[in-house]
């Protein structure tokens, strides 16, 4: 079953502070993506993995093009959604792993990442409970679960980031470099739930520099290639 | 006005004298949404706000708010009593100086029972309960209920404030700068105080602020004005990480990153 499809996407950049260059990035490309599969993108630096990656979760507004997702039971064009649905789609259906995580001041871990689930109706405590057994097994101790994640460092605010994204058990999930500042223990912790998740039919795109997670994740790659900057 | 829409501005202008302050603004505002209006001084955000909230008239067009049971208003045309009545029950005003809507001379407690008692509270006790509860709500020692809001620090009145509009419940609130003027730490605890209550009582907001980091983190979607104009409105994200208006991009660009 097709979860995702981009058909003919477009994304280009127009730099009003400089002058109005037009820098095209992405032309008229095709990504079809089943339930249950992992698709590598790959291609150099500043291909335009990244900007596909946002495109697809409707964080870039697409120049052209659809982007089709499996929304309650129907496809969707979430290039032409209202930001309204665009939310709806997030909350329940598409989910993402930044490079980075953004920190909420004050907020503290466990919230940050059962967010979602209260969102969505889940009691806070119940909340609460999972997500402190999902930090737990990316080995983020309990004494840091009430602390907000500002001061964590590097590789225990990705974990906290991935623990947000894997909680909501959206169908599809975007992941943006999602081993690249985690250690070898938590490398095979991140393998088990991409694999887990993929057993449960969850699609899932992801970014991946490290060969050696991408091919234990991937069972296929999507080149990416660089557009001529003369368009 | 589109189907479950909350407020509505359609069209409007307002000049004062030469000065074109609003130039045919449409907004939306949904139940529960977040909306930030942005954009530096002098381009009509708080003009806007000040419009669709009644306190100013518009030359042209018109402001249209449902209520509760589904009946729709054009704002400008209301009795001044019912548009009194709506500001005492389904909106409240945050603004950046909390003494324009504080009372000086009354005691905290009094302060946040105040509105309790314009919307018909009368039992004592019952008003000192929730005025109690909602100092705890916005972290304010309950211990300081009969104290004067003159002992208060900036960012204790402007909680006092919020404790305040909230206690009646409303389903919109007005915001005009709600951290203005305060040390960055004190902005992170009103932040997060906002940001949890409102989405806790699921009010919709209108946010006026000229910081995008604010908006960033309260807002479900963005209007950005200038000279008068919206030139562009999405989501917050959508805005601030891929803008496509000159203007957008200047002030996303302008931003500097701690």
């Amino acid at each position: 079953m097709i979860v995702l499809h981009a058909k003919n996407l477009s994304k280009g950049f127009t730099l009003h502070l400089q002058g109005g260059v037009h820098i095209p990035v992405l032309s008229e490309l095709d990504l079809q993506l089943r339930a249950g599969e992992c698709v590598a993108l790959s291609g150099p630096s500043g291909a335009g993995k990244t900007t596909l990656m946002r495109s697809l979760y409707g964080n870039y507004r697409a120049s052209g093009g659809r982007i089709l997702v499996r929304h309650r039971g129907e496809m969707l064009d979430l290039a032409a959604a209202d930001p309204r649905t665009i939310l709806a789609v997030r909350d329940e259906t598409l989910g993402y792993v930044s490079q980075f995580l953004r920190v909420v001041p004050r907020v503290a871990a466990v919230d940050v990442v059962s967010e979602v689930l209260v969102r969505r109706g889940t009691g806070v405590e119940e909340a609460r409970h999972r997500a402190a057994g999902l930090l737990q097994r990316l080995n983020i101790p309990q004494r840091l679960h009430g602390l907000p994640p500002a001061t964590f460092s590097g590789g225990e605010q990705q974990r906290v980031n991935l623990a947000r994204g894997f909680i909501g058990g959206h169908p599809i999930l975007l992941l943006d470099e999602p081993t690249a500042s985690l250690d070898a223990a938590n490398q095979t912790v991140v393998v088990e739930m991409v694999r887990e998740a993929k057993a449960r039919g969850t699609a899932i795109v992801a970014i991946c520099h490290d060969v050696e997670v991408r091919n234990a994740i991937a069972d296929r790659l999507f080149e990416v290639s660089p557009l001529q900057e003369a368009a | 006005m589109s189907q479950g829409t909350l407020l509505s501005a359609r069209r409007v202008s307002l000049a004062f004298g030469t000065i074109h302050a609003l130039r045919e603004v449409e907004l939306d505002l949904w139940p529960g949404e977040v909306l930030a209006i942005v954009g530096e001084s002098g381009s009509g955000k708080t003009t806007l706000l000040n419009l669709v909230s009644g306190r100013l008239r518009p030359d042209a067009g018109a402001v249209w708010y449902r209520d509760p049971d589904g009946a729709l208003h054009d704002v400008h045309a209301m009795p001044d009593p019912a548009l009194r009545r709506l500001h005492r029950s389904d909106w409240g005003f945050v603004d950046q100086n909390p003494r324009e809507n504080l009372r000086m001379g009354v005691t905290a407690g009094g302060n946040v029972g105040e509105r309790l008692m314009a919307q018909g509270a009368r039992h004592y006790g019952s008003i000192r309960e929730a005025a109690i509860d909602w100092l705890e709500q916005v972290e304010i020692d309950p211990d300081r209920i009969d104290d004067f809001p003159r002992t208060f620090s900036g960012g204790m009145l402007q909680r006092l404030q919020i404790a305040r509009t909230l206690v009646t419940h409303p389903r919109l609130v007005f915001m005009d700068e709600p951290t203005g003027g305060l040390d960055v730490s004190v902005q992170a605890r009103l932040l997060d105080l906002i940001r949890t209550l409102v989405a806790r009582l699921d009010i919709a907001v209108m946010l006026v602020t000229h910081d995008v980091a604010v908006a960033r983190l309260l807002a479900h979607r963005i209007v950005v004005m200038q000279g008068g104009r919206v030139v562009e409105t999405g989501l917050t994200d959508q805005v601030l990480d891929d803008p496509q208006h000159a203007y957008t991009q200047l002030l996303v660009s302008s931003v500097l990153h701690a």
